[in-house]
């Protein structure tokens, strides 16, 4: 059901016919065109679910991708022309979400969770290396018949 | 009439579920084995009960019965049969008692099977399914039900979704349902041991094929998820990272790393507490993602679910049932015995690692997916978690554990020895190396890292058929020894090593779509374009009417290399009831890679049209269904024959030592 979700977001905003990047905004210049396509695929189409304005073809996706190609044209490098649109739009746009006090958490979790759970584990094991196996506790009779059981069933 | 009688089933079953939930453990505290084992009678009336009312509601979809609401608002008479039927779970009221129907079908399942299971966990067992049906057929009743009347009745429908009239789309729900809805059952049986305050490998043995089993169908209803997306979306993505497709993924990691754990624990006795977490982790992901789906908290705008009743109703079920088993963990873990000891190097340290970082990778996706919703809630302030993200720390999670799996996988239980592990993978890891290296001597220039991923998916399935081939073929034997040992190795280690060499396929096929290529241009009829290793020719546009859509096809010739392959179509649909466009991409498959047209507007006295080349783009697919094959494999091995609902006869199975 995931994707009917995903699906009702694109067709509410998104299906107005055209298809993400159009004939009409590719620059003649494949350079220049390629890096258009990398910042873009880093954007979010802000009225989308989740999708990059490369991947969008809201009318609003659209008109980011022109922008981001006008910038490029201009002599923008890729930082300044996604600083443009952040500028205007806010971290929101960012599909890559800024490294900031902000995300300080967001960013460090991978590698706080990671360290954390080897952290557990070492001590686990040490602990456990220090004590002694548990013996286990006495089979109850209804256990022992059905160990038999099974057992038989097992080699039958 | 039918439609009636399915509500009261549907009502019905809410009653038998609530005896099903406290009879059986009232039994298990006074001790009395007469109103424990009720669980198994409930359990099974719950789901006849919850049948017929599918029943009773697909009747409806059938006969295209416009007096219910539901039928009206996502149905249409002249929808082919196939999209009625898919139609009753592709809405939100539909797909609820999809949900309680596969939730009541695995009570039932329980309650027939594992006669090897011992009463009380049974019982308990039962029970606590019993709570968990309760609560999701109450949620139905009473704030989605799909039964209620329209007066007076329309004469036609809304029409399904056009994006969902798909076939993907009518096997998607049900494949990963019965995967999310499957974690139910190991839940279930952890909290059941919890109660009982017992646990030990016999518990490990009782779960692991139902875990294997909702593993299985999610892992192919994720995969059939993303190609439907793939095909049908028509801009050849095929995973997003989207929130509601990483509310299935979460599970499938913890679900993935239980897999692992009840092994440790089925073997060693060793991990107890932690694979009871985890089971008690892996349905609170599922039920984490029905709430994520179900109750619109991502973009309420854009949810079709998103009366507000429903989304604290989940949270409220959301909230009882992973505080209370959490709670209930905290209080009786402690109670039960650690077993086994394992020397750090051993297979049961190596799975702990793999545990460790697939814990790692779920809660990486848990963070970025729930971390936007967080922030906003506590400081206003509005951030984007995309794919961007994930590949930055979720990869790097991955890739690690991947290196290492056929190291594990060679090392023996108890302890092991690790230059020995690492030796009879050398021959895999040398090959795969070469490969890589000589991709990247080969496509000099071009993407650095997509090599290492193609080296990495070939180690995988390398080692596996390297472990495979070690075990069947000792030195110095014939073949005929070699077939005799091929059948005697359990079908689990087939399963495992299929399962590895899946995702190493995956991989290979994710790499790949470094090198795939896009072209767009705006076409007439008799015009080229060309992207990667194809050429296609605009033939013609002409229109086609379908049962509930108009269309305008267009046909291309498709060459590779000068060799022509046969032609593909492409088109875009308008379905008339709700007027609403969409795209069928034309897809040709060549060998394992794919040639994808995309239509886009018609202009300039042309038709806007994207060309892709994708290669080895099925691989990503085809490693799912490995995995999935893998789990099925070993769900049939000999271990688990007493999961099996009917028990073989005595005479066939004195026949079995010939396996």
């Amino acid at each position: 059901m995931r994707r009917l979700f995903l699906a009702f977001g694109v067709l509410l905003l998104a299906l107005t016919g055209a298809r993400a990047v159009q004939p009409d905004e590719v620059l003649p210049n494949t350079a220049l065109e390629q890096r258009a396509r990398a910042i873009s695929a880093e954007l979010r189409c802000l009225v989308c679910q989740n999708q990059s304005i490369d991947d969008s073809d809201a009318p609003l996706a659209r008109d980011l991708r022109i922008l981001v190609r006008e910038r490029i044209v201009a002599g923008d490098n890729d930082k300044a022309v996604v600083d443009f649109v952040v500028a205007r739009y806010g971290d929101f746009v960012l599909l890559r979400p800024p490294f900031n006090a902000q995300t300080l958490l967001l960013w460090a979790a991978p590698f706080l969770v990671l360290v954390a759970a080897a952290g557990f584990v070492w001590r686990r094991s040490r602990r456990g290396a220090a004590m002694e196996p548990v013996a286990a506790p006495p089979l109850t009779e209804e256990e022992r018949s059905r160990i038999e059981k099974l057992m038989r069933d097992e080699q039958a | 009439m039918i439609v009636e009688i399915g509500h009261y089933a549907l009502a019905l079953a809410f009653g038998v579920s609530i005896i099903q939930a406290l009879v059986p453990f009232w039994g298990l505290v006074r001790q009395d084995r007469a109103l424990a084992s009720v669980g198994s009678s409930a359990a099974l009336i719950a789901f006849a009960l919850v049948a017929l009312s599918f029943a009773a509601l697909v009747t409806a979809y059938v006969r295209s019965d416009f007096s219910v609401g539901n039928v009206v608002a996502n149905s249409h008479s002249a929808q082919p049969l196939i999209y009625k039927l898919t139609s009753v779970w592709g809405n939100h009221e539909g797909s609820m008692l999809l949900w309680v129907l596969i939730l009541t079908l695995f009570g039932a399942l329980v309650a027939i099977s594992h006669n090897s299971l011992p009463p009380r966990l049974r019982a308990g067992a039962l029970a606590a399914q019993g709570l968990v049906a309760v609560a999701f057929l109450a949620f139905t009743l009473f704030t989605s039900n799909p039964f209620e009347r329209l007066s007076p009745a329309p004469a036609e429908g809304q029409d399904l979704n056009p994006i969902l009239q798909d076939l993907g789309l009518a096997i998607h729900p049900p494949l990963l349902y019965i995967g999310y809805v499957g974690f139910s059952i190991t839940y279930a049986f952890a909290v059941a041991a919890l109660i009982d305050g017992r646990i030990d490998a016999m518990w490990a043995r009782a779960v692991r094929p139902w875990t294997l089993l909702a593993w299985t169908f999610l892992t192919l209803g994720i995969a059939m998820g993303s190609y439907w997306a793939y095909y049908e979306l028509g801009w050849g993505g095929w995973w997003f990272w989207d929130p509601v497709e990483n509310a299935s993924f979460m599970p499938w990691i913890a679900g993935t790393a239980l897999i692992h754990s009840t092994v440790v624990m089925e073997k060693r006795d060793a991990l107890k507490v932690w694979t009871i977490l985890l089971a008690i982790l892996t349905f609170s992901l599922s039920l984490l993602g029905t709430f994520i789906v179900r109750s619109g908290v991502l973009t309420s705008v854009h949810s079709f679910a998103s009366d507000p009743a429903r989304g604290v109703f989940i949270l409220l079920i959301l909230v009882f049932f992973v505080g209370g088993s959490l709670a209930l963990f905290a209080w009786r873990a402690p109670l039960l015995r650690q077993g086994g000891l394992f020397a750090p190097v051993s297979r049961e340290s190596a799975l702990v690692v793999n545990n460790i970082f697939l814990a790692t990778a779920c809660a990486t996706v848990f963070i970025g997916t729930l971390y936007p919703l967080v922030l906003e809630m506590l400081t206003g302030a509005k951030i984007s978690v995309g794919a961007p993200f994930y590949n930055a720390t979720f990869i790097p999670v991955m890739v690690p554990l991947l290196l290492i799996l056929p190291l594990g996988q060679s090392l023996a239980w108890k302890r092991g020895d690790l230059l020995g592990a690492a030796q009879r993978n050398a021959m895999a890891f040398g090959l795969a190396v070469l490969a890589a290296l000589a991709l990247i001597a080969f496509t000099k220039g071009g993407p650095v890292l997509a090599p290492l991923g193609i080296g990495l998916g070939l180690f995988l399935v390398l080692a596996a058929g390297f472990d495979l081939a070690e075990r069947i073929v000792p030195r110095a034997s014939g073949w005929r020894a070699a077939l005799s040992r091929a059948k005697g190795l359990p079908r689990s280690a087939w399963g495992a090593a299929l399962a590895h060499a899946g995702i190493g396929l995956s991989i290979i096929g994710i790499a790949a779509q470094a090198w795939s290529t896009e072209a767009i241009a705006v076409l007439k009829p008799g015009e080229r374009l060309a992207s990667g290793r194809y050429t296609i020719v605009l033939e013609s546009v002409t229109p086609r009417t379908g049962p509930n859509f108009r269309a305008e096809v267009a046909r291309f010739q498709l060459f590779s290399g000068g060799r022509e392959l046969a032609p593909l179509e492409g088109s875009k649909r308008i379905y008339t009831a709700r007027n609403m466009p969409t795209t069928e991409a034309g897809i040709r498959t060549d060998g394992l890679s794919q040639a994808y047209v995309s239509l886009g507007e018609a202009q300039d006295g042309g038709v806007a049209v994207r060309l892709y080349d994708k290669p080895l783009i099925l691989l990503i697919w085809i490693g799912s269904i490995v995995m999935a094959a893998g789990g099925v494999l070993s769900l049939s091995d000999r271990r688990f024959r007493l999961a099996v609902p009917k028990r073989a006869a005595p005479a066939t199975a004195a026949a079995q030592p010939a396996e």
